[in-house]
C-alpha cells in the first residue's frame, strides 16, 4: 500500500508481528480476536479506538512506529478469551498441535542438557 | 501500558508464534501522509473474511477444511452502503458472531461516515476490501504481496484514497 503511494495506518491487537513484519505506522489494542475496534453497537469505544488511530496517523514520523493504546476491554479476561475464538477448533490445530508439542519437547531436553540435566543418582 | 499480544490466545498458539523467527524486510516502506486529515480521502480493508453475501462467493473454508495447510488468498469488495444482514463472513479461525451483528468492529464504514460528517477526514472511498487472514501453515503471503495487495492498491488509487486504515482480526 505504501509502496503505491498510499498512507496507512494499522490497528492489532498482535504488536507482536507488527514489529516482525515492519508495518509502517500501528496502532496497538488490547481486544480479544476478531474485536479490533472494540465491541459490537459501542459505537463510543469504537470512535474512541479510530480516533486514536487517526492520532497515530497523524502524529507518526518514523517509519515502525507503534503507539499502545490504553483501552480496557470491558468483559473480564476469562470470559473474553473464550467468547472469540470459533466454536470448532480451525482445521490446523490439529496438524500443528503434535508439531508444537514436539518443538517444545526438544527444546526442553536440549536446555536441561545444557544446564547439565541428565544426571543419575546412584 | 504496553500491549500484551499474547493475553487472548490459546498456549498452543502463543508458542508456535513465539518459535517464528522473522524480521522485517527494510527499509519499511513509507508514503508521508498529507498535510491534513480533513483533506484525506479514507479506503478501509480487513482481513476479517468479509463478503457481500447472495452476491460474491465466501471464502474458500470448504477447501481450507479439506486442506488445513491452506488458506484462501483472494479478496472481496464490500460497498460502503452494504445492509448488515448482508454482511457474510468466512472463517474458520476466529469466532464470526460479533461481526456478523456490527461490521464497524473491523470495517468501520458508519464510524467513517461520520467522521466526514464532522469534519475530521474529508471522505470515504465508495468501495471497501476484505481478505481472509489466514494464510496457511507455515503462513505463505506470497499471493496477498505479488498479486491481491497491488490489486486493490490500484482500485484504492482509482478512487483517490489517501489513507487507508487496516483493520486485522
Amino acid at each position: 500500500m505504501e509502496v503505491a503511494g498510499l498512507s496507512t495506518i494499522m490497528v492489532t491487537m498482535m504488536p507482536f508481528w507488527a514489529e516482525k513484519v515492519g508495518v509502517p505506522r500501528t496502532l496497538a489494542v488490547e481486544f480479544p480476536f476478531g474485536h479490533t475496534l472494540g465491541q459490537p453497537h459501542n459505537q463510543v469505544q469504537q470512535m474512541r479506538v479510530i480516533h486514536q488511530a487517526l492520532d497515530v496517523l497523524e502524529s507518526a514520523d518514523t517509519p515502525g512506529e507503534i503507539v499502545h493504546s490504553t483501552e480496557i476491554w470491558p468483559e473480564p479476561l476469562k470470559e473474553a478469551k473464550k467468547s472469540w475464538q470459533p466454536e470448532d477448533p480451525s482445521p490446523i490445530i490439529e496438524v500443528m498441535a503434535p508439531q508444537v508439542l514436539e518443538v517444545i519437547r526438544q527444546r526442553r531436553r536440549s536446555k536441561s542438557q545444557h544446564l547439565g540435566g541428565g544426571i543419575t543418582y546412584s | 501500558m504496553s500491549v500484551d499480544s499474547f493475553k487472548y490466545l490459546p498456549r498452543l498458539i502463543s508458542a508456535y508464534y513465539r518459535m517464528t523467527e522473522r524480521q522485517p524486510e527494510l527499509p519499511i516502506p513509507w508514503t508521508p501522509r498529507p498535510s491534513s486529515l480533513s483533506e484525506c480521502k479514507f479506503g478501509l480493508m480487513t482481513s476479517g473474511g468479509l463478503y457481500h453475501k447472495g452476491v460474491d462467493p465466501p471464502f474458500d473454508i470448504v477447501r481450507e477444511r479439506q486442506e488445513p495447510t491452506w488458506g484462501d488468498p483472494t479478496y472481496r469488495t464490500l460497498s460502503t452502503d452494504i445492509q448488515q444482514k448482508d454482511v457474510g463472513v468466512s472463517h474458520l479461525h476466529i469466532n464470526t458472531r460479533d461481526v456478523l451483528s456490527d461490521i464497524n468492529i473491523l470495517l468501520p464504514i458508519h464510524r467513517f461516515q461520520e467522521l466526514v460528517v464532522e469534519g475530521r477526514i474529508a471522505d470515504l472511498a465508495q468501495n471497501v476490501y476484505s481478505f481472509m487472514g489466514y494464510q496457511g501453515y507455515p503462513s505463505d503471503t506470497t499471493a496477498w504481496q505479488e498479486t491481491y495487495g497491488p490489486e486493490v492498491a490500484e482500485k484504492f488509487k482509482a478512487e483517490e484514497v489517501d489513507c487507508v486504515l487496516i483493520v486485522p482480526a
